[in-house]
């Protein structure tokens, strides 16, 4: 038979992390799943190995990170059973959790299920971008927190967000300088209007103007207003080509820098395959261009079962997840009468202030580096869109038009795009933007793929030896 | 490609990538040592058989599918390294094994 609990969590970073802490803080039975060794999530990823030993990367990763140390600390402390090194590749309506683990599947059963799975990249699809060479700038981070890797030969940074200047100076820190820095967004006008709400995080202002300082200290050249960018080389990235608008009152410039890494960024956006899965209600966010769950301020989706916290219920950045995990994992204490509705409240309060400042900062952020058509839709047509399956966007535009087809799972049909490995996950908004573009309609009005377990990798062997019941059983019964 | 920073935990794990023997930090995954000592690629694609690396190291993108201690289909960003691991790229279409 497979183990019962109150609640099933799946992510260990800020929002699953808090929410184990809170749910388990009133009672309740908690198993938390992680593809990772260790807690953390992404953001406060190896957070306990480096705190431990590796003081000057701990230096110059910054506060924010080290700050995750006292939640992880939190998170040991509490009465959780926690699998790392888990793939967790489908969750039913009925509470099922199936997952991967020591090359063996296995299923747990739960009251409620907590999403926590976090935010991914949003692709930026360029020419050779699926050089080898080429990574995310989420990826050079990792590499630096996980292994304490930095690039090695001439580097360069492309794409808009706060990570890529974060990681700009991050490395800078290391002491391993970025050739130079070329940003495809960056909207002070359209964010203006919403700055009200970002004063509310002081802190992050002056962070990111710091970065920016640090950028400019080390002297990286800084290219703002880029319209064009591609990479070229014959097996492996060797040159960058740009052009830049410049600023007003500058002339437009274009050039070549030789490289040997590109790590691309362009925001992020929910983590979203997991909860995609499970056909609870979804819904498109223009400012963030993506699709997110559509949740209650607990975080409760249009399922009984399942609730989604954090960046994977639309982007609330770190502090703001934490939070967020706090109310969805007392929310579900409440909901499943463990503590009484006014307690769960009482105990959230801090949580829900602490959310609703981070809400409320994001639209200034989310306007700031909104990027543009032209980075989501890539207008050269050579440019692979599905990485996986190798399909172009002048193909994907040509069968769209040729075909009319009206969303994502068409083109899939047709192009095979969304049917690798990767299931869509580093293709599907890109494919969304491109038909929403060339049919002249919203991308609310497209959809997504349809996404379907197993999401993550088991083989029929895993799925045959599981210990789950046979039709026979029913019959028996 | 990549190197240690002088701050990284010292290289005490010994792995075999692409036949060579080579020691990599422990906690390290299969694809951060293929950044480290590989050359970089992980596989190459079953449409055109271009060289792919590893790109999001968060298992999302699955470009560093390889082939560990002898098991193909490996996310190599989700894998940690043990003492005398086999690394190999992943070329083209995996067969079907028993």
């Amino acid at each position: 038979m497979s183990l019962q609990y109150d609640l099933a969590i799946i992510g260990a970073g800020p929002a699953g992390l808090s929410a184990a802490i809170s749910a388990a803080g009133a009672g309740l039975k908690v198993v938390v799943f992680d593809e990772q060794p260790a807690p953390g999530g992404q953001i406060y990823r190896n957070i306990e190995a480096v705190s431990a030993t590796r003081k000057a990367q701990l230096g110059w990763l910054g506060a924010d990170y080290a700050a995750g140390l006292e939640l992880v600390r939190r998170f040991r402390a509490a009465t959780v059973d926690y699998l790392p090194l888990s793939q967790v590749w489908q969750l039913g309506h009925d509470g099922r959790v199936c997952y991967r683990r020591d090359a063996a599947a296995g299923v747990v059963h739960a009251q409620k299920i907590l999403i926590a799975t976090g935010a991914m990249e949003r692709p930026l699809p360029i020419p050779g971008w699926t050089l080898p060479g080429v990574l995310s700038c989420g990826a050079g981070q990792t590499l630096l927190k996980a292994s304490g890797l930095a690039p090695d030969g001439r580097f360069v940074l492309a794409g808009c967000g706060p990570l890529l200047l974060l990681l700009a100076a991050q490395l800078i820190r290391a002491g391993v300088r970025p050739t130079a820095v070329f940003e495809t967004a960056f909207n002070p006008w359209a964010a203006l209007p919403h700055l009200p709400g970002m004063l509310g995080l002081p802190a992050y202002l002056f962070k990111g103007l710091g970065l920016l300082r640090e950028i400019r200290a080390a002297g990286v050249p800084l290219h703002r207003g880029v319209t064009r960018l591609a990479i070229h080389g014959q097996g492996r990235a060797c040159e960058i080509e740009f052009e830049s608008g410049g600023r007003i009152g500058r002339e437009p410039v274009d050039g070549r820098e030789p490289v040997e890494l590109v790590f691309l960024h362009q925001g992020v956006v929910p983590n979203g395959n997991l909860a995609l899965s499970t056909d609870i209600r979804h819904q498109w966010d223009d400012l963030q261009r993506c699709f997110r769950p559509t949740l209650d301020d607990c975080g409760r989706s249009s399922s009984a079962v399942l609730s989604v916290a954090g960046d994977a219920g639309g982007i609330v950045g770190a502090a703001g997840a934490a939070a967020m995990g706090t109310v969805a994992g007392l929310a579900v204490a409440a909901d499943l009468g463990r503590i009484d509705a006014p307690a769960a409240a009482n105990l959230s309060a801090d949580a829900r202030k602490l959310l609703a400042r981070h809400r409320a900062a994001r639209p200034f952020l989310d306007h700031l580096y909104r990027p543009a058509q032209r980075w989501v839709a890539p207008p050269d047509a050579d440019t692979v869109v599905c990485r996986c399956e190798e399909v172009s966007a002048g193909d994907m535009r040509r069968v769209v038009q040729a075909h009319n087809c009206p969303g994502p799972n068409q083109l899939k049909s047709f192009m095979r795009c969304g049917m690798g490995p990767c299931q869509g996950r580093l293709c599907g908004l890109t494919a969304v933007e491109l038909i929403a573009e060339t049919q002249g309609v919203s991308p609310a009005a497209v959809g997504y793929y349809r996404i379907r377990a197993p999401v993550k990798p088991v083989t029929l062997g895993d799925m045959a030896a599981l210990d789950v019941p046979t039709r026979e059983d029913a019959v028996h019964m | 490609m990549f190197k240690l920073l002088p701050d990284a935990d010292r290289a005490t794990v010994s792995v075999v990538i692409n036949g060579r023997s080579v020691a990599v930090p422990p906690g390290c995954s299969a694809a951060a040592a293929m950044l480290l000592h590989g050359g970089g690629v992980t596989r190459t694609t079953a449409i055109s058989g271009s060289g792919r690396a590893p790109y999001c190291m968060m298992g999302v993108c699955f470009e560093c599918l390889m082939e560990i201690d002898g098991e193909p289909n490996q996310q190599g960003c989700l894998v940690i390294v043990s003492e005398g691991m086999r690394i190999n790229p992943q070329l083209g279409r995996p067969g079907i094994r028993n």
